[in-house]
Order: C-alpha cells, then sequence, then structure tokens
C-alpha cells in the first residue's frame, strides 16, 4: 500500500507539471493475490501489485487523456506530455464546461489491515478446508479465494483530493459429482469472516441433490431464485438502463417512464455507493461524491445515474457516479442494491406448487435491451419444486426470458439479501432471493 | 531488461526452484473514438511490469508487478516460491512439464504501416467522416466510429535457457449507427466491419484503410433505420440457415474454440469458465460436425489476432488440426497438460493477458477451412432459409453445448434470393449436432479471418484476443426465433 501521503505526493507532482487550463489526476493502487483450485488441489496462485496513474488534462475545450503504471518523475512527466500532445490534436468539445469543483466528500471506512496482509498459507487453509471436506463427500473441489487492498485517489487542478483505501475477500466455489454441481460464494471486506466449512456445505449439499438430473419441458414456470441468480438480474438494469447515457440514447427500458410504475410495488433499488457494509467508494472517477440514486422506488421509476458530461447536458448536478475518462460507457451504478422482502427465505417455498428452484445463471446476455431480454442458462443446481417442496434434479435450461417482466410478476422477495462482488465491473450488489411467476424457458441443455 | 531476467531466474533457482520463467512486457495502447460528431475518446495508454512463475515442491506460484527495478526483482520472486510453498500444501500431483524448450529467438508482426506513426490528425478526420457519413442517414440516433491499436513488447526467459524477444502490432477499427423508435419501444443497430466495437487483426494501419470505413457508413447507418420497420424474424423448430462469416466465426469461437481448450477438459477452469462436452475418449472417433467441417488452431496465419512467434511458455507458434472431415482430432495444449493427457509437446496455446497474468490455454486462430461454394451460388441453392449477419448476442452453456445467437440483420430466403429483411433474429442447438448439419462451406473468396478482441477467461479475469477464419456456411434444421 502507498498510503494516502505517497499518493497525494503523486498527484501534487502531476499537477504542479501540467500547464493545462485544467488537470486531473486519476491513482489507483492494487494489491492482490487469488488462490484458485480444481479437482481439489490448489492449481494456480497468483499475487499482483501495480499502481496506475491516468492523467487528463484540458486546454480550452480541448481534452486528452494518458495513462502510465510508471509512477517515476520521468514517467509522471512523460504521461503529463502524452496527454498535452494528444489535447493539441484534439477538436473542441463543445459541450465540455468544466471538471468539477471540490464538494465534501464522506469518509467510509473499509479497510481491513488483516485483509490486506492475507498469506498465502492463510488462503491455502481456506481452500485446504474446502478440497478437505469434498474429499469427504465424494464430490470434487473448484473454485478460487481473492483478497485485495485498494487504494483509489481523484485530484484536480481546481482543488479536489479524493482518497479512499479499501479491502475485500471473495471466494467461490463449485462442488461436482459426475452428474451434479453446486455452487456457493462470500464476499466481505474482511477476508477472516470466510466460513470454509459452511460454504463447503452449502455447494456440496447441493452438488449431491443436484446428481441424476432429469429433462423436464421448457416453458413458463414459477421460479425460485436464490440471491445468486437475482445478483444477474441487477447487473442488467444497471447497465441497460440505470445511466443517463441509455436514457440520452434512447435505449433505456425507462426512457420516458420515470414516474410511472414499471414494476411490482415491492420492488426497490437504488445505488449507493457510501453503504458502509457493501464495498464502498463514496466518490467517482471526478472526485464527485456519490449520491444515494433511487431507480426504482417501490415499483415506481424515479431516477437514473449521471456523471459530468451527461449531467450538464441536462443542466443538473452530477450524482457521483463518472467512470475514468475518457469514458465510452457514459455513468455506471456501481452498488447496487435490492430491498428485502419480508418473507423468510426458507418459508419462500411454500407459496409454490409446481416452479423451478435456479442457483444461478450463466452466460447470459442482452436480447433486445429495450425490453430487457436476456438469455442465458441455469447452472449449478437446477431442481423441480412441488407442492412447495424441492422434489428433483433438473437438466439445466436456456432461458430467453424479460427480466423487466420478471420483476413485475414476482410472488415473494427474502427477507435475507447477499452481498455480491463483481470482478469485471468493480462492483458490488446486495440482492435478495425472489419467487417469480411466468419465467420463460426456450431450451434444455444436452 | 536482460538483467532483470537473469536476476529472476537465479533467485528462484538458487531458492529452490525446480523450473521458473520470467516475463517482461510492455504493452502501448491508442485508443481514438468518435460519437455523434464529435471526438469522445482520444488516450494513450502504456502499462508494463514483470510476471514470476516458479515451480516448487511440483506446486506453481506466480507474483507480478508494475516496479521494474532491479532491486525490486527479489521481493516478487519471494514472493511467487512463497506463493508456490502454499499451492504444494493443497497439492493431489506434482506438475510436470515435460522435455525442456530451449529457444532463442525474436519475433515481430509483419506490417507495412507503422499505426504509431500515422499522424492522430488522420485517423481522426477518417473516423469523423465516417460518422459524418452515417449521421446523414435520417432517423440515426447515435453513431460511433473507433480505432484501436495495440504494441506489445514481450521478453521472455526460463530456466531451461529460453530467450525470446516478441513485438505484436494489433490495428483495429469499426463504424456503428443505432436507430430507436420510442413508441414501438424498438432499438436496433448496425456494425461494421464487426460489432462489438470493432473488427481488429494483428496488422498494421494497411488494415484500417483497407476496411473502407467511410465507403460502407451510409448503408450501415440505413440498415439500422430500415430495421426499426422491418418484420420481426418468424420461429421455426427446423429452418435452413446461412450466417455470414462475422457470425460464423464466433459460433466457431464459442462452440468450438473453447471446448477444445485442455485446461476446461481437464477440469480446471470448472469453478469459472466451465467445462467441456470434448472429453479425451471423444478424441480421434467423436463426430463432431459432417465430413465439410474442417477446422484448424492455426497461430502462424497471416494477420490473424491470435497470430505469434511464441507462446508464453516459449513454445513456437503451430498450426494444429482440430477437425477433419467431421472428426474431432486435436485439442489446444499447454506443456503441462499435453503430458497429462499423454500428447507429447504442447502445441503452444499459453497466453497471458499482460505482464500481472499467468499464461493459461487460450485459443489461438481457430479457423474454419474454406469450402466449394460461390456465396451468391450458396443462396441461389437455398429454396427456403434466413441469411444471419453480424453477431448482436451469444450465450452458451458451460459445457459449450447448447448455444444461443441473436445477430442484428436477417434476410428471408425465398427460391435462392433475399426476398424480405427481418429484424431480432435468433437462432439456437446442440454443438454437435448443429455442425452436423453443415451441409455447405463458403469457398477461400469469402474467407476472412475476423479478431475476436475480447475473449474472457480465467481467475482473476482475462482477456484473449483470438483469430478465426470462416467464410459463410449453410446449416439445416436449425431451430430459429425464440422472442414472443
Amino acid at each position: 500500500m502507498l498510503g494516502e501521503n505517497k499518493i497525494r505526493e503523486i498527484t501534487d507532482q502531476v499537477l504542479a507539471l501540467s500547464k493545462a487550463d485544467q488537470t486531473e489526476v486519476i491513482v489507483n493502487a492494487t494489491e492482490s493475490a487469488l488462490t484458485r483450485f480444481a479437482n481439489s488441489y490448489i492449481h494456480q496462485n497468483v499475487a499482483e501489485n501495480d499502481v496506475q496513474v491516468r492523467v487528463r488534462v484540458v486546454y480550452g475545450k480541448k481534452i486528452g487523456v494518458a495513462s502510465s503504471n510508471d509512477v517515476s518523475p520521468d514517467a509522471l512527466r512523460r504521461t503529463v506530455e502524452t496527454a498535452r500532445a494528444i489535447a493539441q490534436l484534439q477538436r473542441e468539445d463543445p459541450e465540455f464546461q468544466s471538471l468539477p469543483a471540490p464538494q465534501t466528500i464522506q469518509r467510509v471506512e473499509a479497510f481491513v489491515d488483516q485483509t490486506a496482509s492475507f498469506t498465502p498459507e492463510q488462503r491455502a487453509h481456506v481452500v485446504g478446508v474446502l478440497c478437505k471436506k469434498a474429499k469427504a463427500q465424494n464430490v470434487v473441489a473448484a473454485g478460487a479465494f481473492s483478497t485485495t487492498a485498494t487504494e483509489t485517489a481523484v485530484a484536480n487542478s481546481l482543488g479536489v483530493f479524493a482518497y479512499h483505501p479499501g479491502t475485500f475477500a471473495d471466494v467461490s466455489t463449485v462442488m461436482m459429482t459426475d452428474t451434479g454441481s453446486g455452487y456457493a460464494s462470500f464476499t466481505h471486506q474482511d477476508a477472516r469472516q470466510v466460513n470454509a466449512e459452511a460454504l463447503a456445505n452449502e455447494a456440496i449439499d447441493k452438488a449431491v441433490r443436484a446428481s441424476n438430473p432429469i429433462a423436464l419441458e421448457p416453458g413458463e414456470y414459477t421460479v425460485f431464485l436464490e440471491e445468486y441468480a437475482v445478483l444477474d438480474m441487477l447487473n442488467f438494469f444497471g447497465m441497460l438502463g440505470f445511466t443517463a447515457q441509455a436514457m440520452q440514447e434512447d435505449r433505456s427500458f425507462l426512457k420516458g417512464k420515470l414516474g410511472e410504475k414499471v414494476m411490482d410495488e415491492r420492488v426497490t433499488i437504488w445505488d449507493d455507493g457510501c453503504a458502509p457494509n457493501a464495498i464502498p467508494l463514496p466518490f467517482d472517477f471526478e472526485g464527485v461524491p456519490k449520491q444515494k440514486v433511487t431507480f426504482i422506488e417501490n415499483g415506481i421509476a424515479r431516477d437514473v445515474v449521471y456523471d459530468t458530461a451527461t449531467a450538464q447536458r441536462e443542466g443538473r448536478p452530477s450524482t457521483g457516479h463518472s467512470l475514468p475518462a475518457p469514458n465510452s460507457m457514459g455513468p455506471y451504478p456501481m452498488h447496487v442494491f435490492m430491498a428485502p422482502g419480508d418473507t423468510p427465505k426458507n418459508e419462500m417455498l411454500k407459496s409454490i406448487e409446481r416452479g423451478i428452484w435456479v442457483t444461478r445463471f450463466w452466460y447470459t446476455r442482452p436480447v433486445h435491451r429495450m425490453r430487457v431480454l436476456v438469455t442465458g442458462m441455469t447452472r449449478d443446481g437446477t431442481f423441480l419444486i412441488e407442492n412447495g417442496q424441492v422434489t428433483k434434479p433438473l437438466k439445466n435450461f436456456r432461458f430467453t426470458t424479460s427480466y423487466l417482466d420478471a420483476l413485475n410478476n414476482v410472488r415473494a422477495i427474502s427477507r435475507e439479501t447477499k452481498l455480491f462482488y463483481n470482478e469485471w465491473g468493480s462492483a458490488s450488489r446486495v440482492a435478495p432471493a425472489l419467487v417469480v411467476d411466468g419465467f420463460r424457458f426456450t431450451g434444455v441443455t444436452a | 531488461m536482460k538483467d532483470i531476467t537473469a536476476r529472476a531466474l537465479n533467485i528462484a533457482q538458487v531458492r529452490g526452484a525446480a523450473y521458473a520463467d520470467i516475463r517482461v512486457v510492455s504493452r502501448d495502447t491508442q485508443r481514438i473514438a468518435v460519437k455523434n460528431g464529435k471526438v469522445e475518446a482520444l488516450q494513450q495508454d502504456e502499462t508494463q511490469g514483470f510476471g514470476v512463475r516458479v515451480l516448487v515442491n511440483g506446486a506453481w506460484g506466480f507474483a507480478a508487478s508494475s516496479r521494474l527495478e532491479l532491486q525490486h526483482v527479489e521481493h516478487v520472486v519471494t514472493q511467487a516460491l512463497a506463493i508456490a510453498k502454499a499451492s504444494a500444501l493443497v497439492k493431489a500431483r506434482d506438475a510436470h512439464l515435460g522435455p525442456p524448450v530451449d529457444i532463442t529467438e525474436s519475433y515481430e508482426t509483419p506490417i507495412k504501416i507503422n499505426p504509431f506513426t500515422v499522424p492522430m490528425n488522420d485517423k481522426i478526420t477518417l473516423l469523423l467522416k465516417a460518422d459524418e457519413e452515417m449521421r446523414r442517414v435520417k432517423g440515426v440516433k447515435v453513431t460511433r466510429a473507433e480505432m484501436a491499436f495495440v504494441r506489445e513488447n514481450k521478453l521472455f526467459a526460463s530456466t531451461e535457457g529460453s530467450l525470446i524477444n516478441q513485438e505484436i502490432v494489433e490495428s483495429g477499427c469499426g463504424i456503428v449507427a443505432q436507430a430507436s423508435d420510442l413508441q414501438t419501444r424498438e432499438e436496433q443497430v448496425r456494425s461494421y466491419p464487426n460489432s462489438v466495437g470493432r473488427h481488429q487483426q494483428t496488422r498494421g494501419y494497411e488494415f484500417i484503410l483497407e476496411q473502407k470505413l467511410v465507403e460502407n457508413a451510409p448503408r450501415v447507418a440505413e440498415e439500422a433505420v430500415a430495421l426499426l420497420s422491418a418484420d420481426q424474424c418468424p420461429s421455426y423448430d427446423a429452418a435452413t440457415i446461412i450466417l455470414d462469416s462475422s457470425q460464423l466465426a464466433l459460433q466457431i469461437h464459442e462452440s468450438c474454440g473453447h471446448p477444445i481448450e485442455l485446461d476446461r477438459v481437464l477440469g480446471s477452469e470448472a469453478a469459472y469458465a466451465g467445462t467441456s462436452f470434448l472429453t479425451p475418449e471423444k478424441l480421434g472417433r467423436f463426430r463432431y460436425g459432417s465430413e465439410f467441417v474442417n477446422i484448424v488452431a492455426d497461430a502462424t496465419v497471416s494477420g490473424g489476432l491470435g497470430t505469434f512467434g511464441f507462446d508464453d511458455e516459449g513454445v513456437p507458434a503451430q498450426r494444429t488440426e482440430i477437425i477433419r472431415n467431421g472428426i474431432f482430432v486435436g485439442y489446444l495444449t499447454s506443456r503441462e497438460s499435453a503430458q497429462q493427457l499423454g500428447l507429447g509437446k504442447s502445441n503452444g496455446t499459453m497466453r497471458a493477458d499482460g505482464w500481472a497474468r499467468p499464461p493459461i490455454i487460450r485459443m489461438t486462430n481457430v479457423n474454419l477451412l474454406p469450402g466449394a461454394w460461390e456465396v451468391d451460388a450458396l443462396i441461389a441453392d437455398t429454396d427456403d432459409g434466413i441469411w444471419m449477419e453480424t453477431n448482436r448476442s451469444w450465450s452458451i452453456d458451460d459445457k459449450r453445448l447448447n448455444f444461443q445467437f441473436g445477430t442484428e440483420m436477417a434476410w428471408e430466403i425465398k427460391g435462392g434470393k433475399k426476398t424480405r429483411l427481418l429484424k431480432n433474429a435468433t437462432y439456437t442447438g446442440i454443438t454437435p449436432q448443429f455442425w452436423q448439419s453443415c451441409d455447405a462451406v463458403g469457398n477461400e473468396k469469402a474467407w476472412i479471418v475476423w479478431g475476436t478482441p475480447n475473449c474472457g477467461k480465467g481467475q482473476p479475469p482475462q482477456v484473449a484476443h483470438t483469430g478465426h477464419g470462416a467464410a459463410p456456411a449453410r446449416f439445416r434444421n436449425v431451430r430459429v426465433g425464440v422472442i414472443k
């Protein structure tokens, strides 16, 4: 870890080196390690240490961006010069007004020393428990256990300086018999909270019960979606609909619908980068404090997230959801929460006369963005539900269904929620389990 | 950099590593993106560092750092050794690499025009012109045009004596037009030359000029607008489809390229990317496709995005038969996995995403070899079918059997002619059944090595750049259209 003072030295150097009208610098330092296991042993085990510096310079309305992971004085000078040279070649951006001015940023404690200093032996111990339990039950263990410490800082020549250190641990496992598999995962700021026994039990129990699956005809079914599956829904809503850029480009399902009821009245979804019990980041990559943004409130569409560019287009303030410049994706909700319901998870099955239990979704992709129509597979534990009880393991289904329709057909929302880390989007999500009617399966795997 | 590699390997050996290698990598990326007449992104990124892989007590450790300093090497090697020793605490067997590989060589991507020396203004002007041509078309909501260039320098050294220098250069570009109709809640896109942002090859700026973005821009925009009012693709239980070469490239990638990765087959990716239906007992005897299906993995093909001199274990690039006249005959292998399955030497497909990730088995250029058909003759020979063009969505199960793809555009074929534009076309199937239904493959005139610059695999995640040669091909009895 570099520490706040060292990072401030870097940002100060960059700001001093730049002769631009306005300058922004982002520093992202990461120390991460990941232990991977398959066939019930560790087959890959890695650690990585990196510091990235991204510089955005503004000359009038011309903007250039350059980045490097070399933080030596010469390299910083070179990166600033590259950004300047690019800006000189740039066309003017008539929409650009200014980099953000300083605002008060909330400090959120999210750094656990013991996670940052977690050793390869400690990770091996956790993995060892998972593999040992698997062997004892005659199943095969696979998965990964990662620990990460990050420092994110944003500074600009208008006086912004934002710094946030954070840690998280993420462990996931797939347990396999010859014909079935089960899944479990856990994410927390504190690596010591990982309970290998509990994770192993959850995944092994499911793998054993999922063995010798039968094929069921595809069609529309009531589904019990575990939190792992609901996570995927939140990812798609975040990507396809909950952003100002998607609205401005007429491709969000919320376009023209703000203030209208678009989901079941029990559904409330929001973004909160400051929530201390997730994996917070209290400011965005322009150094703007993250606002809590409610997307859906009791089924009513309320708002979407903005960065400076999309906000200025509509004459409103940024909500603090920018990604690093230059950013073609637009703003992005990194911390999506779905509100819990009032039904204990273990009682949600009772109302299902005939339906399908889905542990998680796999390889999901949008088929029609405006309808939030998504296709994908079920994976690692798909079961038939009859008369309120899980009765038989099923072969995995392909589904092609509208996630928007699904959240209009909610029968129950669990009282419990689960925290997830999404490695591809550097994002965290909190999801409950759901019972949904009319979920459309369109195929079965061989 | 050779002082860094020598020091790393020396420390590793002295401290008990049975094998060690180091890669020192620097990667420069330039990206220019234009949107709605405005230069949205102009950026130049560089990243550099080194990764050390060690084998201790029969188990692997890997550590990587961005600090390219001689005095920092010992810290990183020590970290890798400690990690390997921890790996050995949960070990089932010792890793074996087979015969040593000792190569001193170098390789450079052959290019005609260095994309990093072409004036930025020329690139911006070309993209703005293409964007302008798209925006002339009434009804277009969003236009995008993009170029990306990559230059990666790699120095590989191992305790077996290898010392390999490589410079890989890539050039990519693409344009996209989006049209929306809020009344019907319909939104359509058309892309050129390929979707997901761009088409890319290991070539110089000459590749960009050959794509003729400006000349194709009006057509692309017109098609996006036309799709808004096109008929919905009907649903059929058993239709004849012809896939254009770019869509077929992704079909090859997902349903052939991934299941032939031997690490998946042996279970190493079971928890994440998945396993494979192409289990070892099928090698040499399983009918994967029809007699017209011949697929190779070829890291030597000119311009392919998966073309290089040596993989990241220092094994020379090779051309390997995968499917011969429909029969499954080959895997993508690493040194260790080739030993595990008794296949002899690696066929050179271990590739790492930059300096911070260890190499894993990745596709090179997995190519469907050309057949005999002129494309016009293929359409004329089809009485009743659907032509599907340019990927829009893709999904496949964790064993690579059940797939579903959607395309940006489709045409109904009646009596040997394209007769009706169709939107939101999808098709779905089971991999071997689908490839066994292939009854015609286009010839070399329509054969293109498409670039896939976004292949995700591994934990921590790695993005690979792969190539896929394909010409349009016809498939029978395919389920089409599942959208209600």
